[in-house]
């Protein structure tokens, strides 16, 4: 929907060409772009206001650096600057603390607490070797115990037998001492949802804080949040004091700007991010990808995530070799096509390439997708000795080719043409790794 | 390097937060039309989440408008704001369409992403149809997430309607058919349909969603006669993309936007409206059985000024 920053910025600085530093006149339109970006992406717009002055005094003056281009090298800085207002690196959750190290989770209705919940007790468990026990202490919304005691069931964890007459207060007081009793280090304690501004709900949290002592107050929050994000974070930290930030359904198309709002508001890091309703979905929370995300810049860095996760090692290493040795064949490019395949709908991996979305709305997904599939019946409708080496094919077999994928002789000298070409760029590119071959891949659909 | 701008930022806000309303409310009050002010009233805008395509438009029918230095600005300026924005909101029909006794059963699909109130919306709906006078029916289609359908049990208790259901994990339309059939069996006025909350850019959940609507659409001429998509009015710019994905796919034919009785302001409605044309039937203010109401627009957009 959006168009791309990207592609906004090298318009605006196509007219700021031949000028080797960025100045206060050049540099005003560039902003006025960014700013719709983050306006767009539902970043508060007081946020917005101050982030452009601080980009605007960071930018002044810069020497544009050699290899850059100027819109390169400008949303460089913006994106370093934002990536260091996200929190910078990524951090672990501490729990340092005398167990049962309690941890309560906060947040409007639906945001995504009770899921949340049971993600990190799967989290916490693998990756910190913890011993959890679940509290579901909503005694407000229908079934919402019941939610917690199934998911628990489903993690075969233990859970907390709250009784729906009893007060949240009493529930996790109780709870805790059964957590000592069981020998489970880790006290995890689902809230009901409720409004920032419902004085009599949060009173009731602040009493389960006086009671229970957590190490960590984490706010739950929608990364589709718009501008009242800054509202309701604030309304939770004054009132509780946070201690950290999970953004949940990032899974979405939600830019997710209001993880800025909030990080700015409460200054409290962002620690995990939701990606989807199973429970193994949730994943650390990585500032630089956030920051990629919400410029609209794509996510390279993810792409390359996805793209290893798919490629088993050991078939990476196979491909290296092949392509070192000379001897990336058509039956090769047939197994990759495959990979290809494996990672997702075209339209979404464009998405996460910079530049991918302008290449998207160029082709369009389902275009480039009918492409690929056009170009795997040619590789099918080969003999095996004609995919090893393609030298062989002559007119006939060309011919014949395109009769048996449905296509025309021009569509299959074509794709020998690419593969030709693509085979020279991997064995230029072989010794840089993955990410030369995104940086210099050129566009395969035209 | 936070440090500063984190210390100019919080103060910038703390002063915001008397809320951008009483601002607006401060330039109407004052008689000073000038390019600041108005700059003041686009950040409002903004600040409600009408989004920047919809605050643009509303800002250029308030420059036209603009007074010159010498004039004094007359009453009608806020006034003009409010009507641009209610005609936005106008632009089609939002009356609730009231179920004719001689359709029966008048099935109303619910759908939306997750967590935004569906089945919350369906107990209050529920209530008030009972309390017309109607025979109603819930059908706990949201098979996916742990104890969905138990939520929904428990309002068909707290209203006194039966609720049509499967295990947990079973297929949708399947739940679907039954209700359907119970409804027809039982001489059911309103059927109400809840579907598990799912992001609209999962292509396979939406294609669960076209093949529950087949269901419906074939075992009873012209239903759903509603598809509602609800909305939380704390969603920002996402909202638009997600009416737009759920009514293409879908065909929804009216939004309920619930959780207006936070600080949110659901301004991303106008937008919705004005790209798509798909009108906003019921807003919900609270959790209980009355805090849903019809929506008007008139009050709406005054409710944008207020604190
Ligand atoms: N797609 C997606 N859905 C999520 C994610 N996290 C939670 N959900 C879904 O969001 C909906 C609400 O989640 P819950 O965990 O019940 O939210 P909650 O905050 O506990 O809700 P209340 O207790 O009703 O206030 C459910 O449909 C979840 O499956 C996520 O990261 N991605
Ligand atoms: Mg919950």
């Amino acid at each position: 929907m959006f168009e791309s920053l990207t592609e906004k910025l090298e318009l605006t600085f196509k007219r700021l060409r031949g000028q080797g530093k960025i100045s206060e006149k050049n540099i005003d339109d560039a902003l006025r772009d960014v700013r719709l970006a983050l306006l767009e992406a539902d970043v508060h717009v007081k946020v917005v206001k101050t982030f452009l002055e601080s980009v605007k005094a960071k930018s002044l003056g810069q020497e544009v650096l050699q290899s850059l281009t100027p819109e390169q090298h400008f949303l460089k800085i913006v994106r370093d600057e934002l990536t260091g207002l996200l929190g910078g690196e990524y951090r672990e959750l501490d729990l340092k603390a005398a167990p049962p190290v309690v941890i309560m989770l906060v947040g409007l209705q639906g945001s995504g607490k009770t899921t949340t919940l049971a993600k990190l007790a799967r989290y916490l468990k693998k990756h910190q070797k913890r011993t959890p026990y679940l509290v579901p202490a909503d005694v407000y919304r229908p079934a919402a115990i019941d939610q917690v005691k199934i998911l628990g069931q489903e993690l075969e964890l233990p859970v907390y037998d709250s009784n729906p007459q009893t007060s949240p207060v009493v529930i996790c007081k109780q709870a805790l001492q059964e957590a000592k009793k069981r020998f489970c280090d880790l006290l995890l304690i689902d809230t009901a949802g409720r409004l920032h501004i419902d004085a009599e709900l949060m009173q009731e949290l602040a009493t389960i804080k006086g009671a229970v002592n957590p190490h960590h107050i984490l706010f739950i929050a929608d990364a589709m949040t718009g501008q009242d994000a800054v509202n309701q974070a604030m309304g939770f930290d004054q009132q509780l004091g946070l201690t950290g930030v999970v953004l949940t359904k990032l899974d979405g198309d939600a830019r997710g700007g209001a993880a800025l709002s909030i990080r700015e508001m409460v200054g409290k890091p962002i620690l995990f991010a939701g990606m989807g309703e199973k429970l193994d979905a949730l994943d650390p929370f990585y500032p630089d990808r956030l920051a990629s995300r919400i410029l609209g810049m794509g996510d390279v860095l993810s792409l390359i995530d996805k793209v290893q996760q798919n490629f088993e090692q050991k078939e990476s290493e196979r491909l290296q070799k092949v392509i070192q040795k000379q001897q990336f064949t058509l039956e090769e490019f047939q197994l990759q096509l495959q990979q290809i395949k494996k990672m997702g709908s075209m339209g979404s991996l464009l998405e996460l390439i910079p530049g991918g979305k302008k290449l998207a709305s160029q082709v369009d997904a389902d275009k480039a997708e009918n492409e690929l599939r056009r170009v795997e019946a040619i590789i099918n409708s080969m003999t095996l000795q004609e995919r090893r080496s393609p030298a062989i094919l002559n007119g006939s077999r060309r011919r014949r080719i395109a009769q048996g994928s449905g296509t025309t002789v021009t569509d299959v000298n074509r794709l020998i043409k690419q593969f030709m070409e693509m085979k020279k760029m991997m064995q230029r590119v072989s010794k840089g790794g993955m990410k030369s071959l995104f940086n210099r891949m050129p566009n395969p659909f035209h | 390097m936070a440090g500063s701008f984190f210390q100019r930022l919080k103060d910038g806000l703390t002063k915001s937060r008397e809320t951008w309303v009483q601002k607006v409310g401060s330039i109407f009050e004052n008689q000073q039309w000038t390019e600041q002010t108005l700059e003041v009233m686009e950040e409002s805008l903004l600040t409600a989440d009408v989004g920047v395509k919809a605050t643009q438009k509303l800002m250029d029918v308030m420059r036209k408008h603009t007074p010159s230095a010498s004039e004094e600005l007359t009453e009608d300026m806020p006034t003009r704001l409010r009507q641009a924005m209610v005609g936005m909101l106008q632009a089609s029909n939002t009356e609730p369409k009231v179920p004719p006794l001689s359709v029966r059963p008048w099935v109303i699909l619910f759908l939306g992403v997750n967590g935004v109130g569906k089945t919350t919306t369906i107990g209050k709906l529920a209530a008030h149809y009972k309390a017309d006078g109607k025979k109603v029916l819930l059908v706990a289609g949201d098979t996916f997430r742990a104890a969905a359908v138990e939520q929904l049990e428990v309002w068909g208790q707290r209203v006194g309607v039966d609720t049509i259901k499967h295990r947990a994990g079973a297929d949708p339309s399947a739940v679907v058919y039954d209700g359907m059939q119970a409804a027809k069996s039982r001489k059911i006025d309103v059927l109400l349909i809840d579907t598990a909350g799912r992001l609209h850019t999962k292509g396979h959940l939406i294609e669960e969603l076209k093949k529950i609507r087949r269901v419906i659409a074939r075992e009873h001429d012209g239903a759903p006669q509603e598809t509602l998509l609800v909305l939380d009015a704390t969603t920002g710019q996402n909202g638009l993309q997600q009416a737009k994905v759920f009514k293409e796919t879908t065909n929804i034919t009216g939004i309920v936007l619930t959780k207006l009785d936070g600080t949110a302001k659901g301004g991303v409605i106008i937008s919705i409206q004005e790209d798509l044309g798909v009108p906003v039937r019921y807003i919900g203010i609270g959790e209980d059985v009355e805090d849903l109401q019809p929506f008007e627009p008139v009050r709406f957009v005054q409710a944008l000024f207020e604190k």
